[in-house]
């Protein structure tokens, strides 16, 4: 049984509700932090070594130390709650269930950084979150937590719940600063990084909800005891949303460093692939981290276990690794076609490019037509090619990493699995569900 | 002063420059071309990833390259920094990748189209792009929008620069014209298709690269390649009043900002300068523009003028590269 430092009180019976959190512990890590320095809370959270969770693994402490603080802006601080990536549902299941963490974590936060006016951007689609963290605010306004002079101590800190318009461009950071300015989400082109210049053109950090949830038990069990779970550079817990052809597909908190082979089978988590069937592919780290297939994602290919921590789901680049990602761990077993799943996929990023740049914009647009065409038995060998020039040409060309997202599953679905690419235009009959497809037709007609 | 090696000819410019206008500051052998990067524009550049270069080294202080191609007119050069562009084989195909991208949903309408012969886009994919396409499914389309009584917005042939919505942002008061949608079908229109009645709005046909907004005084009258331009000036309350006018015969066709050697416009021109001083007799006359341009445009005009008593039957060519 791993160490719960998230999920620890997430069974309890009105954990949303101020009073019960605050019985189980809540908001003492608050009045712990704001006895130091905001210097010292800074170096609490750099010797952690907690990195970002939100998907690129950025050290935590050293984004907070990158912020301009000589200037004498006012610094904001800004929680990325816009979760969207296919495949990730953790934060919001966090924010749900046990909102007043990610209050604390924020005001913490933002009193180690020196912000005054702190956001949560949440994604619009979470409405009914959103309501459940506007009561929760209200409730630690009420409690003097949030406002003016908190506790006593002379700080200030105004905390406001920003509902998006459920794209999922705005979940970059920078694309988020612009949305929350009221503007059109597009990517800003960086430099300057959102530490120099970012929400009005003042210093801002940006930080996913779970990196910032972290903070009060980083602050109540001490840096160095944090950065003793966990291994290598990978420290603490880290929420895993596992769902696809599993048994118990759910949020599983677990410490970094647990074997991927465990966390699959293992009753304690996923309980193995449902029906007893075969595992065939894993997207370790949300839809835009290279697939993996079996024999690649249970052991690298030096042929150690791999292991659920940003260095060794990693191992070997991307020709055999992948990436941790957000944590939305999809399990495919051997009835999924990668082809159709690729389908879905490229599909998302070409709805949800923003259309600045233009290799994002025609290429994510250009690949899901081949797709498509791929799909319904009119696709080429030359078609399979031409996929793997189009991911190349986007990958790295585009302002912000959306390109890349868009290009790695590419990229790593043709890697891995060419052959069943190939199978599937030479005959397609084989792979296509015509009788469902008539089906269709007829109702069509019918209607 | 830093100093920065482009394509192995090294320069010292002012700090802040950008790598692209160093490039241009060294010669167009080693210039990118830029589609949506326009000087005179504030936070233009940066869409359309023509400019893409290698930055080998970054600095003397971090001679690390920068692992990802980088838009060379948003980057700033630093001491010491080295750029590869032509002379890197990677950079050339991808930008070759960036050409096919931008033409994927061009209608190719240039025999139709009012640009044709001083439009960016041929020019670039002259240049850089492949002499065959692999799209081979529908492409975009969409009706064509009157913006006003000048000017005529033709989406399909768009390839979303945001050059012109810079023009609207910066020169114009009032804002009434912008981008909607997002991603493939993303358009460039104004406010629930509001008329732009605006003294520079004339200038969005200059910065526009192909043929997506076009002067609906000029449509369909002459090939720019039949018209001679001349360089002019007036007495003008509210702009420079030099603009360049392109006749044909005695007539006065059209009237533009003038260009410099990469096409951009020098200073920018009002409406009244642009759509109604159409007379020979409103101008006071400069003599012939000199086109320095490599394109079609430059065809048939005065791009070199000879001395007489050197001119030999042998040196005549159509245009040079």
């Amino acid at each position: 049984m791993g160490k719960k430092l998230l999920t620890e009180h997430f069974g309890v019976q009105g954990i949303q509700q101020l009073q019960v959190y605050k019985q189980h512990g809540g908001y003492a890590s608050l009045e712990k932090a704001l006895k130091k320095t905001p210097d010292e809370i800074v170096n609490e959270v750099m010797t952690s070594g907690l990195r970002g969770r939100g998907g690129a693994g950025f050290p935590t402490g050293r984004k907070w130390s990158f912020i301009d603080k000589k200037s004498g802006k006012p610094r904001y601080l800004v929680c990325n709650a816009d979760e969207s990536e296919p495949g990730t549902f953790k934060d919001r299941y966090l924010m749900e269930v046990n909102p007043h963490l990610l209050i604390e974590g924020m005001i913490i936060s933002s009193f180690a950084l020196g912000a005054h006016l702190s956001y949560i951007y949440i994604r619009g689609e979470l409405l009914y979150v959103y309501h459940i963290l506007e009561k929760a605010i209200a409730e630690a306004y009420e409690a003097g937590y949030l406002g003016k002079n908190i506790l006593g101590t002379g700080y200030d800190l105004e905390l406001y719940c920003h509902p998006g318009g459920g794209a999922y461009i705005c979940g970059e950071e920078t694309a988020l600063i612009e949305s929350l300015e009221g503007k059109r989400g597009n990517p800003r082109i960086k430099p300057p990084f959102p530490a120099i210049s970012g929400l009005y053109n003042n210093p801002t950090v940006v930080n996913n909800v779970e990196s910032i949830a972290t903070v009060p038990a980083i602050i109540a069990m001490g840096g160095e005891e944090y950065a003793k779970i966990g291994i290598g550079h990978s420290k603490g817990t880290k929420l895993i949303s596992a769902c696809g052809h599993i048994k118990k597909p759910g949020i599983y908190e677990i410490e970094l460093g647990l074997p991927v082979e465990e966390f699959i089978y293992s009753d304690e988590y996923c309980g193995g692939i449902r029906g007893g069937r075969k595992l065939k592919a894993v997207v370790a780290g949300g839809s835009s981290v290279p697939i993996l297939p079996a024999e690649l994602i249970l052991k690298t290919e030096k042929g150690e276990p791999r292991l659920m921590s940003y260095e060794s789901l990693s191992d070997g680049g991307f020709t055999s690794g992948t990436m941790l990602g957000s944590g939305g761990f999809i399990v495919m077993d051997e009835t999924t076609s990668i082809v159709k799943n690729l389908f879905n996929f490229t599909r998302f990023y070409h709805h949800e490019s923003c259309g600045q740049c233009s290799p994002c914009r025609e290429g994510t647009a250009w690949m899901e037509k081949i797709l498509h065409r791929i799909l319904h038995g009119h696709g080429t060998l030359k078609d399979v090619d031409l996929l793997w020039t189009l991911q190349k040409n986007i990958d790295g060309k585009t302002i912000c990493p959306l390109g890349d997202a868009a290009a790695w599953p590419v990229a790593s679905a043709i890697r891995h699995f060419r052959s069943e690419f190939e199978d599937f235009v030479q005959h397609p009959e084989k792979h296509l569900d015509v009788k469902h497809y008539f089906n269709q037709i007829e109702k069509k007609e019918l209607a | 002063m830093p100093k920065v090696t482009i394509d192995g000819k090294t320069i010292e410019v002012p700090q802040g420059t950008t790598i692209l206008q160093a490039a241009r500051m060294i010669g167009a052998e080693v210039t990118p071309p830029a589609m949506c990067y326009y000087t005179s524009l504030k936070t233009s550049g940066g869409y359309c990833r023509t400019c893409i270069v290698k930055v080998s080294k970054m600095s003397e202080a971090n001679p690390n390259p920068i692992p990802k191609p980088v838009a060379s007119c948003r980057t700033n050069v630093e001491e010491g920094m080295e750029v590869l562009n032509y002379t890197s084989p990677e950079i050339v195909e991808a930008r070759k990748g960036v050409v096919e991208f931008l033409l994927a949903n061009h209608p190719l309408d240039c025999p139709i189209c009012d640009q044709a012969g001083e439009c960016h886009l041929q020019d670039l994919s002259y240049d850089h792009g492949s002499d065959d396409t692999r799209y081979e499914f529908e492409r975009r389309k969409f009706k064509k929008i009157d913006l006003g009584p000048f000017i005529q917005l033709h989406m399909t042939r768009c390839i979303l620069c945001y050059r012109c919505v810079k023009v609207a942002d910066q020169l114009t008061d009032e804002r009434v014209h912008g981008v909607l949608n997002r991603g493939e079908v993303s358009e460039i229109s104004t406010y629930i298709t509001k008329a732009i009645e605006n003294d520079f709005s004339g200038n969005m046909i200059d910065v526009c690269p192909v043929g997506a907004l076009t002067d609906k005084t000029f449509r369909f009258k002459s090939r720019v390649w039949f018209t001679n331009p001349v360089s002019a000036h007036r007495d003008c309350k509210k702009c420079c009043g030099k603009v360049t006018l392109w006749y044909k015969g005695d007539e006065v066709l059209r009237v533009t900002g003038r260009k410099d050697k990469w096409g951009e416009v020098e200073e920018f021109i009002c409406n009244e300068c642009r759509f109604e001083k159409k007379q020979t007799l409103d101008w006071e006359i400069e003599g012939p523009t000199a086109i320095d341009r490599h394109s079609v445009i430059s065809a048939n005009h005065y791009e070199k003028i000879v001395e007489p008593s050197l001119f030999k039957l042998n040196d005549i060519k159509p245009f040079e590269d």
